[in-house]
């Protein structure tokens, strides 16, 4: 099985014993995402439902040990992957899943979609991280921001003189221009990004439109797939 | 000469080529099982016969070993997350100490492997395919010897080094019993069985962990004397135990 093609079949959805909905974005850095899930996370609490939000790396018990293995550089491809996965399953376990079974809708600002993308990428096997991911149960929405790769660069280097090591993907050794490097990861990012959209049932939103038709979009779509009044929140 | 290693799934990215002089040699057992007095005295063994000798052991990456403490301490993880922080743990060792070791060519004696942390994850309802896969990466040994040592010995043997039983090595996470003295047996006999389950399937040799300590380190240099060649009359020359109990 080569790095690109997914095998679906391996990853076990465990059981699904929740009332709530999990609805997640991905896309690349710069996509524009964060933003629209913002928004939405703001549209779903003025309008009174149960919501909660979180983001990719950041367990607090975690956090200590991936900042020092960045800092240093001490993080490998295999590392790196098990120390987002043990990060995820933190805030997996204390948190994801008991607002799951609380009803809640949880947003999260990327999933385990981005760990699949960027260690394939690192050249993990793709197996072993599914495995590894095999205890999350997959969201009930994917929002897939597609944008085209020059304008996420643009995007994220104007506002960023300085790319933070792996961030660049320098520890590939691709290039040792942190420009160069960074072009080249984003590119092998979105190619696995583009290969997961049909196995895990992506919704792909242009985010080269402006932000709020996005939104539109984005709340029109969550409106319909999900029964939005049973979320409301009791009154206190 | 350079033999080519085996990983138990697939190799990880950061091994290109697994052709390795050195030897990958484990020992597994439980606490107070006389894991590091065996090591310790085979390590001046290998030495005096010109080898040179590299450890690993358990919660000793740079990486995350402190905070594996601190988590440890705290009892706040899932178990899922204390098994890939275990995982993540093991893996800083194998990429950054192991490797480069067994490339140099030396002989590393590992003070336990990825079989105590499958064995501590399956009495704690792992499931068992996610567990496998977790460590799949990891390079198969050349020899894994486990001493098996019954239950009550090794708590005599626990109470002469520390004089109390460890919160950890008691299992008192599973909940087994409020009693100390109860979940240590229990969690020990159902650390055995999984052990019990593996040694068929990843060859272990199985030696009596109730021997005494020169007699047991006679058994292991007989045994890792054939495989590196080490004459037989030298293995079983033992000149005198290195400590008395």
């Amino acid at each position: 099985m080569s790095a690109g093609i997914l095998n679906v079949e391996i990853l076990v959805t465990p059981a699904h014993n929740y009332s709530g909905k999990l609805i997640a974005v991905e896309g690349l850095d710069g996509s524009g995402k964060s933003t629209q899930i913002y928004l939405v996370k703001r549209w779903l609490e003025l309008e009174g439902y149960r919501v909660f939000f979180t983001e990719w790396n950041s367990s607090v018990l975690v956090k200590k040990s991936t900042t020092k293995g960045k800092k240093r550089q001490l993080l490998t491809p295999t590392t790196f992957s098990l120390i987002h996965c043990t990060d995820f399953a933190d805030r997996y376990d204390r948190q994801i899943l008991p607002l799951l079974r609380a009803g809640y809708i949880v947003l999260c600002d990327r999933y385990i979609f981005t760990a699949l993308a960027r260690d394939a990428v690192r050249g993990v096997d793709r197996e072993w991280v599914e495995r590894l991911y095999s205890f999350a149960v997959l969201p009930d929405i994917t929002m897939f921001f597609r944008v085209p790769l020059e304008t996420s660069l643009q995007r994220i280097l104007e506002g960023r003189p300085q790319l933070k090591y792996h961030e660049a993907g320098l520890d590939m050794g691709w290039s040792t221009d942190p420009y160069e490097s960074f072009r080249i990861f984003q590119g092998k990012i979105l190619a696995q990004y583009e290969a997961m959209i049909g196995p895990f049932d992506f919704t792909v939103i242009d985010a080269s439109k402006e932000i709020h038709i996005q939104q539109a979009e984005v709340r029109a779509l969550i409106a319909q797939r999900i029964d939005l009044p049973a979320f409301r929140r009791r009154p206190e | 000469m350079s033999v080519e290693k085996t990983f138990f799934g697939r190799r990880p990215p950061e091994v290109r080529d697994a052709k390795f002089p050195g030897k990958l040699i484990v020992i597994e057992g439980a606490d107070g099982s006389g894991r590091s007095t065996q090591i310790s005295q085979l390590t001046h063994w290998l030495e005096a016969n010109g080898f040179a000798v590299r450890h690993m052991g358990l919660r000793r990456s740079h990486l995350v070993s402190e905070e594996l403490e601190d988590a440890k301490q705290g009892n706040v993880l899932t178990h899922t997350t204390l098994s890939l922080f275990y995982a993540t743990d093991f893996f800083d060792q194998l990429v950054h100490d192991l490797i480069p070791a067994l490339r140099a060519g030396f002989i590393v004696l590992a003070d336990r492997y990825v079989y105590t942390l499958m064995a501590r994850d399956l009495v704690r309802g792992a499931d068992c395919d996610w567990t496998r896969n977790l460590y799949s990466p990891a390079i198969v040994p050349d020899a894994v010897f486990y001493f098996k040592v019954g239950a009550r010995p090794l708590i005599e043997r626990n109470f002469q080094k520390n004089s109390t039983l460890d919160y950890w090595e008691s299992g008192m996470d599973l909940g087994l019993s409020r009693d100390m003295f109860d979940s240590f047996v229990r969690y020990q006999r159902m650390l055995q069985t999984e052990f019990q389950r593996m040694h068929q399937e990843y060859d272990f040799q199985v030696l009596n962990g109730n021997l005494r300590i020169e007699n047991l380190q006679r058994q292991l240099r007989t045994k890792i004397g054939a495989m590196l060649g080490i004459g037989a009359e030298e293995a079983a020359a033992i000149s005198r135990p290195e400590s008395a109990d």
